[in-house]
């Protein structure tokens, strides 16, 4: 570090040129792939993350596919589709944000962010519809867990064919379905909260016009976010929801 | 310092996709979407199910990372560092599938 870069005078940003250029930069390019660096950096432990719990769901489902094709089939994939739909349009308005950014129409990124919020917040509603219909019908794991449905799963081909289990057992295995679904989609639905509410934040520095061709890092970097929400969710579907 | 921020350049080098492919890519990822709905309802391809589910999410997957994450317009360091984890999940989750003693991911 040179003595410049920490002087007091230049650090909060507007030292040596754009306002939002921080003092340990040199140049707003230098900066913005720095962030960009940073954010990728950090969908990486993301990566890991939601990658470790698919994994174990990967794993609970080859050992048991019984019950979790049985678990599987109460979803209601109808609503995971729609959810999906609603998240890439959710993704496009995001996008269109950055791009109106990039060609300074301030209305339209603050438009734009407003939609990207609203979308986001019509997904938590489905699936807080989704998770009531689970509280309604006793699915969701714990004390007060009921499984009616019974040990009626189509009958697998090979070894799994062998030695159906126990209604008890059977009972267990399911219960350790919901608890991974509840765990991935309320994980992935806590992302979206978080989502949302960094959108929440940049409205207002968007309607001032802070985001421009020059400079619009913070939307960028957003965007990155809300579109590796939207890839998680879109695995989350075709894993949990469709395949049997 | 000047309260606001200087008058930004009218033109800038693009440095993703346009609208249009924007718009294009949104509809593609929703008929894809469609067509992931269509499929169970195909008794044909219930022995290709699995699979067929999940080139299409991967395909879906792929465009997301391409186009509006704009994987594709950006230095090849970031498209390595984002695959090579990715790759190391698969492995893991894929090595561990071993682990009850049947491959079961494309059996029904």
């Amino acid at each position: 570090l040179s003595i410049r870069s920490i002087e007091p005078a230049v650090a909060v940003g507007g030292g040596h040129g754009h306002p939002s250029l921080q003092y340990h930069f040199d140049t707003l390019e230098q900066q913005k792939e720095a962030s960009t660096l940073g954010m990728w950096l950090f969908l990486v432990t993301e990566i890991m993350f939601f990658g470790g719990l698919f994994t174990t769901y990967i794993v609970y489902r080859s050992s048991w596919p019984r019950e979790f094709m049985a678990a599987s089939s109460t979803l209601d994939w109808k609503l995971g589709a729609f959810n999906t739909a609603v998240l890439i349009l959710s993704s496009l308005t995001m996008a269109l944000s950055i791009w109106a950014a990039q060609v300074n129409r301030r209305k339209q990124v603050v438009l734009y962010l407003v939609a990207t919020m609203i979308l986001g917040l019509v997904f938590l509603g489905v699936k807080a519809v989704e998770y009531a219909d689970k509280f309604e019908h006793h699915h969701v794991p714990g004390p007060e867990f009921v499984w009616s449905e019974g040990a009626h799963a189509e009958p697998l081909e090979g070894p799994q064919s062998e030695a159906p289990p126990l209604e008890d057992d059977f009972a267990k295995h399911v219960q350790v379905f919901f608890s991974l679904y509840f765990i991935m989609t309320g994980l992935h639905a806590v992302h979206m909260i978080c989502g949302i509410g960094v959108l929440a934040f940049l409205l207002v520095p968007s309607w001032k016009g802070r985001y421009n061709s020059a400079y619009h890092n913070p939307l960028e970097c957003t965007g990155l976010y809300w579109h590796f929400v939207d890839i998680v969710w879109i695995v989350i579907f075709t894993v949990v929801y469709l395949i049997p | 310092v000047s309260a606001h921020p200087p008058t930004p350049p009218r033109s800038h080098a693009p440095e993703h996709a346009s609208t249009g492919t924007y718009l294009k890519i949104a509809a593609v990822l929703c008929v894809v979407t469609a067509l992931e709905f269509a499929v169970i309802y195909i008794r044909q391809l219930t022995p290709i199910l699995t699979p067929l589910l999940i080139v299409m999410s991967v395909g879906k997957f792929a465009l997301v990372v391409m186009y509006f994450m704009h994987l594709r317009y950006d230095a090849r360091p970031l498209t390595l560092l984002f695959v090579a984890p990715l790759v190391l999940a698969i492995g893991i989750a894929l090595a561990l599938m071993t682990l009850p003693g049947d491959f079961l991911l494309f059996r029904r």
